[in-house]
Formats: C-alpha cells, structure tokens, sequence
C-alpha cells in the first residue's frame, strides 16, 4: 500500500481568502504539502493559523464569502487494475458531481466538536447510512449491517444498540467513535481528522488515537491530522507541517522537526510544552504578543514581530520562502538561507 | 407514558375550570348587567316597555342572584350539555353559535396552511441564500406584510374587488348559498371563497413565521453538523433539507397549540370588516351586550381548544424531537 514517490494528496501554493466588509482575510496563504497513503501528516499551529481551512479548502466546502483564491490541490484516484491518476480538485466546481463523488468517499472529514457534528434529531444509524448509501449502491439492509459492522469497529460496545441512538444519548467519547464510523463509511483513501480530541479528556483522547493509528494499520489509509497539539503530533504523526497565519514555516519528518527544528516559531512553540524534566514552580516559556489580526498582517515575514531572533531590515522588509535545510527538511526563515537581493 | 398523559388530562380540567371562572367575572366586571344595556338599548329607540317585563327578565336569567349562584347554575347547565339561553338572541346558545365554530376552525386552519405553505419555503430560500436580492426582496415584502394592519387590506381589497370587479369578496358564501343546508354545492362555494380571507387574516402570521424561519434555519446553518453532512458529499439541497431545517421546524411544533386561538382573536376585525360567519364577530357582539352566558360559552371553547391544541402539539413535539421524547419518558 504504501507509495513514497507518489503522494495520495498534493497541496501546492494554496491560498484561501475571505471576501468580508471589513477586509480580505488570507486564511491560507500559499500552503504546500504532501500526504502519503499509509502516513499520517500533522499540521500543527496555533488558532486561527489556517489549519481547518486548509481542510474545507481540501473538500471544497469553504463556507463564503471564502474561496480559493490560488494553488492547487491535487487528488491521487484509482482508476482500477492499480493504475491511478492525479485529479486537481481546485478545477472542480465546489458543487459538481464529480467533487461529491469525492468528498465522503475518497477523502472523508472528522470534525473536531463530537458535541455538535452530528445532529441531534436523528440517530446515529440514520446518518452512518445516510452516508454511506450517498456512494455506495446499498439496499437499507445492507448499509444498516455496515453501520452496525462499523459502530463495533470502532469500539462502540453494542451497536446493535448503538445504531438507533442519538447523539445525545452517547458520550463525548463516544460520539467522537461514531463520527469516525460515518467518516469510514466509504473507505477513504485520506481521513482528514480536524482536531478529533480537542473536546475530550485525557484518557478518551489516547483511546480515539490508538483507534485511529489502529484503523490506519488495518486499511493503509492517510490521515491528515490537524491539532495545536504538539504531543498529539509527536505521538501520531510520520510528517510535520507547522503553520503559522495561513503560511508553512516549517515541514519535515516528526523526528527532524521535533529533534532539530529550524524555525523560531517550532523552536517556541516546543519551548512552550510543559516537561516532566523541567524545574517545578518556573513559569513555562510563552510566545511574546498575540497573533496579529487578519486584516492586519505584518509585511515580510509574518512572524517578525515576536521573532525572538527577528533581524531588523530583513524579516520585515522579505517574505522568506519554504526551502530546504536538509532531508526532507524545509524552513522558511532567513536565517537559514540568504536574503533575496531583488524584492523590494 | 400514560401516567404523564393521565397528569396532562388532569391539568386541563383544571385549566379549564380557571378559564370559565375568570371569564365569568371577567365579563361581568363592567357596571351593570345585560338588562342595563338592553334597557340602555330600547331607550335609544324611544320603545315602551314595562318595569315589570325587565323584572322578569332579571328572574328569568337569575341576574338578581349573586355572580356564584349564576355561575354554578350555568356550570350544572354545561355538564348536561346546556350551555344557557344568550339574552341577546333570545336563543339557546348552541344554537347561535350553530356553524360558526366550524367555520372558525375551517377559516383559522386554512389561514394557517396557507400561512405555512407560504412562510416556509421563502423562509428556507432566504436563510440559505442570505443577503441576495431575492433575500432582499422576500424582508421588504415581509415587512410591509407586518406594517400593513391585516383589517386594512380587507377594507382595500374589498373596494379593489367592488371597483375592478364588481363583485362583493366579503362572506364565506355566495348569495344563494347563505341559508341553505349543507351540500357538496355549498361546500365548493365555501373553498371558491375560503382563500382570500385566509390570505388576509394569515398576512401578518406569514411576515412574521418567514423571519422566525430565516432566523431558525441561519442559526442551524451555521452548526457543525451541517459540515459533517457536506463533507460527506451530500448535495446542498438534500442536506439542508434533511438536517438543518428537520431541525429548524422542531420549535414550530410547539406554536401549533396556541395558532388558533392566537388567529381567532387576531381576526376579529377582519371578520367583522369582511362579514365572516365566524365566532369572532360573535364574541364581539355578546361583550358589548354583556351576554354572558354566550360570551363565557365561546371564550370556554376557545379555552378548550388551546389546552386540546398545546396537547397535540406536546404529542407533536415529542414525535419529531427525540431529545424532547426521552426526557418525557424518563
């Protein structure tokens, strides 16, 4: 299953903009990455960095006035007999058949409130089928005994049961499990999981990413896991991508980024991460100020202003681009490579 | 289950008992009785009648009594199926009232099908297409709706029909059907005129239930299961449909009781200005008269009707909306 010349989803360049009254917000600007079947790819960054709508962009469901703006995002399909083609799914229309074909089946979307993401006035039976019979030629039968096939699948106890619950009735945790059978109704190639353990407590959050590591294991899908966690990146994911305001500042193997990471940004942010080793009473090392406000982005590089190495002339007069620091390694800082001579 | 619809019969006896007893002294709380304003009445006319023939008049209705001795007298009429004598007509009530309460039913409940079939759809449209010009267009049309007094564009509509058409709109009949018994020919007559006086009294109900469902169906567009499902590769169409407005409608279901009651009172002019043989004008009539025994009849249907309709519409609730359902069975 696993292909490492030929990524299941490449992203390059993509920018996703919202049109308000108040301004253009640049949620992604000029995100690139690539996700591996078998792998999981963790995006990793603070709120409001562009993460989630990296994943709306991927589904094509930015909600307006957003919309891709530029780049691409290409999709791996299989055409049968173990051939496959590259689909550019930022050519589709949002709405086409062809797109809806895709989302739910190919690339399937876990989204980070279990509270609120399924609704409330019909049981969880009736979405899984719902779901499942929008791809899939099923009779009723068959995609209840699939729903039920997947509820204990995912670690539902009696979902026999389970199937004629309602949200309300199950736990957190539980809720979180049910939303991962609708999202595997299709057997996605790619599971896009958009903070899935944000909402819960500790104990359920380890169970939700054993099943979600044990369910890559069995069916050698991609996941892209997007979370401000740095532990949950460390423990799940083989690549990194650490976003900051819409942009990629670094990307690498888990191993690089978290053993020698370039970026100032990765740099604090795994500064910030409470350790069993450090000294008690000694308050946690925090990044200085806030994240800028959208509509008032800093010129250069966007994170010059709480750099802690931040050299005045160039990060705020340069935008620094992605580049490579080593194997597979990429950073965008000047500190790393030489200040462009021709940029304004 | 049955404990709580057992708990439910229970209040609405008592509901109702309230209802009749503050009705009763309610009506009767203006000075003077019914012989007063009828005395008042044949004054106006200069007609000669008899000290004695108001004296017998009092005796006859027990208005001499005190208000508990009337009341209970009227009550044991009731649980034998006799509702008094309205002192205006000089008739049994029940008889006065004869078609009207169906008519009421008839006419509130078009007024509230048309009202729903109308609202909703342009509801759905302008919540799902926010701040386009049709959404535009449908708050202008729905705040004019909501500006206009419903009695108002009776009187207008009924002077664009006798101008432009020559035909009067007002009444639920035709002419040659007015006092005739019931027959298939009279029940088309009633449909042929059914509608516009539905559309009249439903006017403002629609105004307002196109903004109660555009709020509703925005705030439910905005969850994120409504994500959950389009991620899915559901179309937009399906699953607005299925999710947000399934839930959007649930807080509907719970103003079906009071509707009617609600119209009736809101209508009263307009069935007056249109000539509706409804109940309203009815009611209007027999308080100013201080007829109490067909004014405390009518406002107690009305009281039956609202505590029959709040309980369909718990039953309804608790059908469409499971989170309502469980905690009722518990």
């Amino acid at each position: 299953m696993q292909d490492d010349r030929q990524p299941i989803l490449s992203v390059r360049n993509l920018k996703t903009s919202f049109f308000t009254d108040e301004g253009i917000v640049r949620a992604v600007d000029g995100a690139s990455f690539e996700v591996h079947l078998g792998q999981t790819l963790g995006i990793v960054g603070e709120s409001g960095c562009g993460k989630s709508v990296t994943a709306l962009s991927i589904l094509g469901i930015v909600p307006r006035p957003g919309r891709i703006v530029e780049g691409e995002i290409l999709l791996r399909r299989e055409t049968g007999n173990g051939q496959s083609q590259e689909v550019a799914l930022t050519s589709l229309g949002d709405s086409s058949s062809e797109m809806r074909s895709i989302r739910g089946a190919e690339i399937a979307l876990v989204f980070q409130e279990p509270m609120t993401s399924l609704s409330p006035v019909h049981t969880i039976g009736n979405q899984i089928i719902g779901a499942a019979r929008l791809h899939r030629k099923l009779t009723k039968q068959e995609a209840s005994e699939l729903a039920v096939e997947l509820l204990s699948l995912v670690g539902i106890p009696r979902a026999e049961g389970a199937i004629d619950a309602y949200p309300f009735q199950l736990s957190g945790g539980l809720r979180q499990r049910a939303l991962i059978a609708l999202a595997l109704s299709c057997d996605p190639r790619l599971l896009i999981a958009d903070e899935p353990t944000t909402a819960l407590d500790v104990t359920t959050q380890a169970q939700i990413l054993d099943l979600l590591r044990s369910l890559q294991e069995q069916n050698g899908m991609a996941i892209m896991l997007i979370t401000h966690d740095m532990g949950v990146i460390a423990e799940m994911a083989d690549q990194v991508v650490v976003m900051y305001l819409g942009r990629v500042v670094e990307e690498g193997p888990v191993d690089t980024v978290f053993g020698e990471s370039k970026h100032p940004y990765t740099q604090s942010l795994l500064r910030s991460i409470p350790s069993i080793h450090s000294t008690p009473k000694v308050q946690l090392p925090t990044i200085t100020g806030t994240i800028p406000h959208p509509y008032n982005r800093p010129a250069g590089c966007p994170f010059h202003p709480r750099c802690p190495d931040v050299m005045p002339g160039v990060c705020d007069h340069h935008e620094p681009e992605l580049q490579s620091v080593g194997d597979e390694h990429l950073v965008s800082c000047f500190l790393y490579h030489p200040v462009p001579e021709t940029s304004s | 289950m049955l404990a709580y619809a057992a708990r439910r019969l229970v209040l609405a006896i008592f509901t109702l008992w309230t209802v009749t007893v503050l009705s009763f002294i309610i009506i009767q709380l203006p000075p003077g009785d019914f012989v007063d304003a009828y005395m008042a009445q044949l004054s106006a006319t200069q007609s000669n009648v008899s000290e004695q023939h108001f004296e017998s008049l009092r005796r006859q209705y027990a208005l001499d009594r005190p208000m508990y001795v009337q009341y209970l007298k009227w009550m044991s009429g009731v649980f034998s199926g006799d509702f008094g004598t309205s002192m205006m007509w000089r008739k049994s009530v029940l008889d006065v009232i004869g078609d009207r309460l169906a008519m009421t039913m008839v006419l509130s409940l078009g007024a509230i099908i048309l009202t729903w079939a109308i609202a909703l759809p342009i509801g759905i449209y302008s919540a799902v297409r926010q701040y386009s010009i049709g959404d535009y267009v449908f708050t202008f049309i729905g705040f004019i709706g909501l500006g206009v007094p419903s009695f108002l564009l009776a009187l207008v509509l009924m002077y664009l029909g006798f101008t432009l058409f020559d035909s009067d709109i007002g009444g639920l009949f035709s002419p040659e059907y007015q006092l005739e018994p019931w027959s298939w020919g009279k029940v088309k007559d009633l449909l042929y005129h059914l509608p516009l006086p539905a559309i009249i009294i439903g006017l403002s109900g629609t105004a307002e239930l196109i903004r109660v469902m555009r709020a509703n169906l925005l705030d439910e567009l905005r969850k994120p299961y409504v994500i959950t499902a389009r991620a899915a590769g559901m179309s937009e169409r399906s699953l607005v449909l299925k999710y947000p407005v399934r839930v959007a409608l649930n807080p509907f279901a719970s103003t079906v009781g009071y509707l009617l009651p609600y119209i009736l009172s809101g209508s009263v002019i307009v069935s007056v200005v249109l000539g509706l043989p409804t109940l309203g004008p009815l009611l209007l009539g027999s308080l100013v008269a201080q007829d109490m025994f067909l004014a405390g009849t009518i406002v107690m249907m009305l009281g039956a009707l609202t505590v029959i309709g709040t309980f369909l519409s718990d039953l309804l609730l608790m059908w469409i909306d499971p989170r309502i359902r469980f905690e009722m069975v518990q």
